[in-house]
């Protein structure tokens, strides 16, 4: 199943977020967003997730998902949105309750996603007893439950110090080789995008534009720490970038 | 080199521990001191009586099988006044947080009644449910309601709201995100609410069987009251005092049953 953004655009009252935003959004690829804080990143991933309605252009969906998909558009929250009185096991199971699922078949998703995350001996703690990183774990693991067409994920990774980023980017890059799924994934930082996406979109500051697709054709399993393509690649992207993100600091200045 | 020091603490507090001796202790000192002042005449009888002399018109009332049809009719009064009462505040409360038509009519009408001293209106409840057990019932309920849709409702209000709208984008059905995520947030609120709604209930409890109530609490205390019988009175306000302790223990133990993943 792909996605199709036709000429998004979005306003809160009389201040426009978003406009004319215009992407493809292959099935099987990771399609990274980038761009100055503030410049409408998280409101279009809640579009392209129906959270919220654009105000013009629609988000359409082309081909069936998968069959077996609990749940086609699947977030992970920067926050981790873990429910703080269930275990991790029951906080994946909360997401499969609403299914017209046995017991048995419940048992197993849950503990095929929890050994994916290497979650299993922590299956009967808490979210208060997990670190950070442990806890984006569970949200993963929650959302690959649900057998995601696409996966949206906003930030999921910039709650976590940056050691344990590192580690569980390279998680994220093991789950997709694995199984490759689709995903939007939003960030901040230009080292995750060139390491994780196959095309990366830079939106301008706000209104959000799409200044630039960038594509990288390195699969995914070979982009290591420090390769030289990608250095250029974020070194291009940040060119790019420096001058929106002056611009929009400027910008919140001034008011 | 200065002179070095250990760099003074200044953390700690504000993080509330179990210490159960401490309360019972206070106790203890407060009833010895009592104790050694009214026998030095320090505390003249007439100001405060005798804890000994309290304890034993309790323990004649025992021996006399009194204690019990007293305390037996003001528990069942309690008990359905403040279920009824928690009951339907509960209810209320969550369909106000939920149901923003509902919030809108219904919160002005809750502020109108909150304030209104529910003992003035027991004359009412007597026109409406007669001079019996039924009138006294709706004046506990109706005074142990009002506090708990305030804090029902508040607490609901309170759900983290990510939390919502992550129940949202997995397509939870609506029954699952109030029942899975919405009331289980709001439940330490609601609790603590209870807490003090059922205080309101025993001050109700005692105000209702002061009016037309041969046996209970509140008719035994007000027939010492009358007599200016001090130690019976107390007698009758430390049941109070203990009915007291034992809701707010019952509470604090379903909180510790209900709320144990707040470690
Ligand atoms: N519900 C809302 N109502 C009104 N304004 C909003 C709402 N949500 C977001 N905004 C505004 O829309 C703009 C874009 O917000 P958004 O959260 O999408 O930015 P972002 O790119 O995700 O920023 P960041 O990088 O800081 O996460 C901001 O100026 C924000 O204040
Ligand atoms: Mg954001």
């Amino acid at each position: 199943m792909d996605l199709q953004l036709e000429q998004i655009g979005h306003r809160y009252g009389d201040m426009a977020v978003l406009d004319n935003i215009n992407l493809d959004i292959p099935a099987g690829k990771i399609v990274c967003i980038v761009g100055p804080s503030g410049c409408g990143k998280s409101t279009l991933l809640r579009l392209i997730g129906g959270l919220e309605k654009p105000s013009a252009g629609s988000v359409v969906q082309v081909g069936e998902p998968p069959a077996g998909s609990f749940n086609p558009l699947t977030y992970v929250f920067q926050d981790f949105a873990l429910l703080p009185w269930r275990t991790v096991e029951d906080n994946v199971r909360l997401v499969l309750e609403d299914h017209p699922i046995n017991k048995t078949e419940t048992n197993a998703i849950i503990h095929d996603v929890l050994s994916r995350t290497k979650l299993i001996e922590f299956r009967h703690a808490f979210p208060r007893q997990l670190s950070g990183g442990m806890k984006q774990r569970v949200a993963i693991s929650r959302a690959l439950a649900v057998k995601p067409a696409v996966m949206l994920m906003d930030e999921p990774l910039s709650a976590l110090d940056s050691q344990t980023r590192e580690l569980l980017l390279d998680d994220l890059i093991r789950l997709w080789c694995r199984e490759p799924f689709t995903s939007v994934y939003v960030t901040h930082n230009l080292n995750e995008a060139v390491r994780i996406g196959h095309s990366i979109v830079v939106l301008s500051r706000r209104p959000g534009r799409i200044r630039e697709v960038v594509n990288i054709d390195l699969p995914l399993e070979q982009r290591a720490r420090g390769h030289i393509e990608l250095d250029r690649q974020q070194t291009h992207l940040w060119n790019i970038m420096r001058d929106e993100a002056i611009a929009a600091d400027q910008e919140l200045l001034s008011g | 080199m200065a002179d070095s020091r250990e760099v003074a603490f200044r953390g700690g507090g504000f993080a509330p521990q179990a210490k159960p001796w401490v309360g019972v202790l206070v106790f203890i000192t407060v009833i010895c001191i009592i104790e050694y002042g009214t026998r030095q005449g320090i505390i003249s009888n007439l100001t405060l009586p005798r804890p000994t002399d309290v304890l034993a018109t309790f323990l004649d009332l025992w021996r006399s099988g009194l204690l019990w049809s007293h305390l037996l009719p003001s528990l069942s009064r309690l008990f359905v006044g403040a279920a009824l009462g928690a009951t339907a505040g509960i209810c209320i409360g969550v369909l106000i947080g939920l149901f923003s038509l509902i919030r809108a009519g219904l919160v002005p009408l809750v502020a109108a009644i909150f304030p209104i001293p529910k003992i003035a209106l027991l004359p009412l409840f007597v026109i409406w449910f007669g001079i019996d057990e039924a009138s006294k019932y709706a004046l506990i309920a109706f005074g142990t309601f009002t506090p708990t849709v305030v804090a029902t409702y508040g607490a609901v209000d309170n759900v983290d709201r990510t939390l919502i709208r992550m129940g949202q984008s997995f397509s939870l059905s609506w029954f699952s995100i109030v029942t899975k995520i919405v009331l289980p947030g709001a439940m330490p609120g609601i609790l603590s609410g209870l807490r003090i709604s059922l205080a309101i209930a025993i001050i109700l409890l005692v105000a209702a069987e002061m009016l037309g109530a041969e046996y209970g609490i509140g008719a035994y205390i007000l027939e010492a009251g009358s007599l200016y019988d001090l130690e019976r009175l107390f007698v009758g306000v430390t049941i109070l005092s203990l009915l007291g302790v034992l809701v707010s223990t019952l509470i604090g133990y379903t909180e510790k049953r209900l709320l144990s993943w707040r470690g």
